[in-house]
This record gives structure tokens, C-alpha cells and sequence, in this order.
């Protein structure tokens, strides 16, 4: 696992990773990602060459590339236009870019905000 | 059915997972819809339905839904009908497509679990094998009492009939839009990334009253409503 320039820890696009996949920094995933993702608190973006195939729990998630699995963020999804999903969505906010590619459920739950 | 085969000419997927870029589209239409306005009177007053989207993902569809605390399914069977996995042949040879694997593959839902089911123009550009099974599944996911609106033209305007989207916009107003491109890409054994592109899906046949009406016959009941641009709107009640 690289550094990103930005920071942000990255799997780059020939890294392949199959288990559990958990951390307390954002993520940005470019690579291929089998199993399941755990980032409470904190935000995972699936770049254009990623490929993952698992459960996703995080505070918000940016899908350019394919993913399988369900998506269960606290904050935002969003799904860009080159996003492939296969999966159910769980979240408070999100945006579909046109061309967007989605396969499941979309479930907005809102939390009052004083 | 050359249809068939003819798709598969332009669709392709690989098994390895594909790279889609869904349809490109440019021409939007407006249309007034009586079923959706008849239709929408049951969201508008109802809380949590459970909604099925079987055109293209729409952000425009999936934002009108939650915003108002429905939950919405999207799922784009025509494209999953263009799934190379999907080709068998029947007892005369001709190439078919896989009823069976196609239903386990698509609509994999509870019994009764949606309140509404958008079909759209789905049965008119559905490989023909798939139209019945399809229309059996969607019955069972259907909860009783709930409502289904698919679209049918009324007479076949050839290679031209063009298969739209369709956004909502307004209790009884859809934004049609034209699919003009789709381009799909796979890699092959080398890495190389192969793209295929199509102008589209092609309506296969044109359904009467009657074709319609035996489509449904486990539905409670049917309601047509004919359009001025030789679309005929159809509501139907599990």
C-alpha cells in the first residue's frame, strides 16, 4: 500500500487484496479489493481501474470504477459516471452522476439535524 | 431468433467482470403520461413504497423517490438480456436466450416485495424468449393490489422506433430520452481493452389489445391508455 500525494493511503491498480480491509484514514482504492471494508468515520473512493467485491462500511464512498458488494455509509455516496455497482446502498445523502451504472436498492435514511 | 443473435454482434461482455459505459444519450422529449399520473396519486400519498426501476439507472428517477421516502430498486434488464452467458440453443438449434439462467441471474426479490414496478417500453425491445418468464416474475414480486406501468407502441415504425429512457420529472411528465450509443469494453487475454459499439436497442415486435391483455392474465386488472404519439400506456394491478 502506497501513500497518495494527497495523503490519502492507496491501493494502487496491480495491487490485489482478498480479506478484511479496516483503518481509521481514507482510502482510495484503485486496485482490486476482495472481501469486506470497513472505514467508520472515514470516506472510500473506488478510483476507475478499481475493482472490489465487498461489503462496504464507511462515512462516505466515491465509486468511479466496479463495485460489487453493498454500500452502507454514514454521510454520502456518490456514484460517478463511469460507476458500475452491483449492490444495495444504504446512506443519508447521494448523488448519481448520468451514466451511471447501478443494480439494487437505494435506501435513504435521514437523521435530524438541530 | 436473429435478433439474437444480432445483439450479441454488438453487445459483449467478458466473464472477468466488464467495463460499461452505459448509454450515452443526447435527445430528451417531454411526454405527458396518464399512467404515471395515476400511478404517482399512490406515492404521493403513500409512506415507504418499495419501488422497482427496470429501465436504465436514472439519478432523475432514484432522486424523486427518496427524496420523498420511498425506497427505489434499480435494475436495467435489457442490458442484462445482452449477457453472452445468457446464449443456449433449443431442441431446432436456432439460438435462444437462457430463460431460466436469465431469472436466476435478474429479479432475484422476496414474494410480494414492491408496490410499484416501472417496466417502461421493456417488453417491446425484450428478446422474445425472455417477454412471458419476465412478466411471471414480475407478477410474483408484485405485492398484491400493487401496480405495474409498461409501455407499448402501437404500431412498428421499423429500425427507427428508437428505445428511450424515461426519468420522471413531474407527477404526470417523463423526460424520454433517446438511446443513441452505448459502448461497452472488456479486456481480452492480453490486457488489451476491446470496445464494441451499438446504435441501440430494436423494437421486436408490436403487442395488440389482445397480445397485452394475455401478457397480464394473472394480473387483477388492466387499464390502456392511448397517447398521441402512437404509444399506448398500460396499468396494471396485481
Amino acid at each position: 500500500m502506497s501513500t497518495a500525494p494527497s495523503g490519502l493511503a492507496q491501493i494502487g491498480k496491480s495491487v490485489v487484496i482478498k480479506g478484511e480491509l479496516s483503518g481509521s484514514e481514507d482510502l482510495y482504492v484503485d486496485g482490486q479489493v476482495d472481501g469486506s471494508i470497513a472505514l467508520k468515520g472515514n470516506s472510500l473512493t473506488v478510483g476507475p481501474n478499481g475493482q472490489v467485491k465487498a461489503s462496504v462500511d464507511a462515512k462516505g464512498v466515491v465509486v468511479q470504477g466496479k463495485l460489487d458488494g453493498n454500500i452502507q455509509a454514514s454521510d454520502r455516496v456518490e456514484l460517478r459516471k463511469s460507476a458500475v455497482v452491483n449492490g444495495d446502498i444504504s446512506t443519508q445523502r447521494i448523488s448519481i452522476e448520468e451514466g451511471a451504472f447501478l443494480k439494487g436498492k437505494v435506501d435513504i435514511h435521514r437523521t435530524d439535524t438541530k | 431468433m436473429s435478433s439474437v443473435s444480432q445483439n450479441f454482434m454488438k453487445f459483449f461482455r467478458g466473464s472477468s467482470g466488464p467495463e460499461v459505459t452505459p448509454a450515452q444519450s443526447s435527445q430528451k422529449l417531454t411526454r405527458r403520461s396518464s399512467g404515471l399520473a395515476e400511478l404517482s396519486r399512490s406515492w404521493e400519498s403513500a409512506e415507504g413504497l418499495c419501488i422497482l426501476d427496470l429501465g436504465s439507472t436514472s439519478p432523475t428517477n432514484i432522486r424523486h423517490f427518496t427524496e420523498r421516502g420511498h425506497k427505489i430498486y434499480s435494475e436495467d434488464l435489457l442490458t442484462a438480456s445482452t449477457d453472452p452467458d445468457l446464449l443456449t440453443k433449443d431442441e431446432q438449434g436456432n439460438t435462444v436466450l437462457d430463460s431460466r439462467k436469465f431469472l436466476t441471474d435478474n429479479l432475484v426479490y422476496p414474494a410480494a416485495q414492491f408496490d410499484v414496478i416501472f417496466c417502461w417500453n421493456l417488453p417491446d425491445y425484450l428478446d422474445e424468449s425472455l417477454v412471458k418468464p419476465v412478466v411471471g416474475r414480475l407478477w410474483s414480486v408484485l405485492k398484491p393490489g400493487g401496480m405495474l406501468l409498461a409501455f407499448f407502441h402501437t404500431r412498428d415504425a421499423g429500425p427507427d422506433s428508437p428505445c428511450h429512457r424515461f426519468h420522471i420529472i413531474g407527477g404526470d411528465v417523463l423526460e424520454m430520452q433517446k438511446i443513441e450509443l452505448r459502448r461497452e469494453s472488456r479486456r481480452g487475454p492480453t490486457g488489451a481493452v476491446h470496445t464494441a459499439v451499438s446504435d441501440g436497442f430494436q423494437l421486436q415486435r408490436v403487442f395488440n389489445n389482445r397480445h397485452i391483455e394475455n401478457l397480464f392474465r394473472d394480473f387483477a386488472s388492466i387499464k390502456f391508455f392511448l397517447a398521441r404519439d402512437s404509444i399506448r400506456e398500460v396499468l396494471v394491478v396485481r
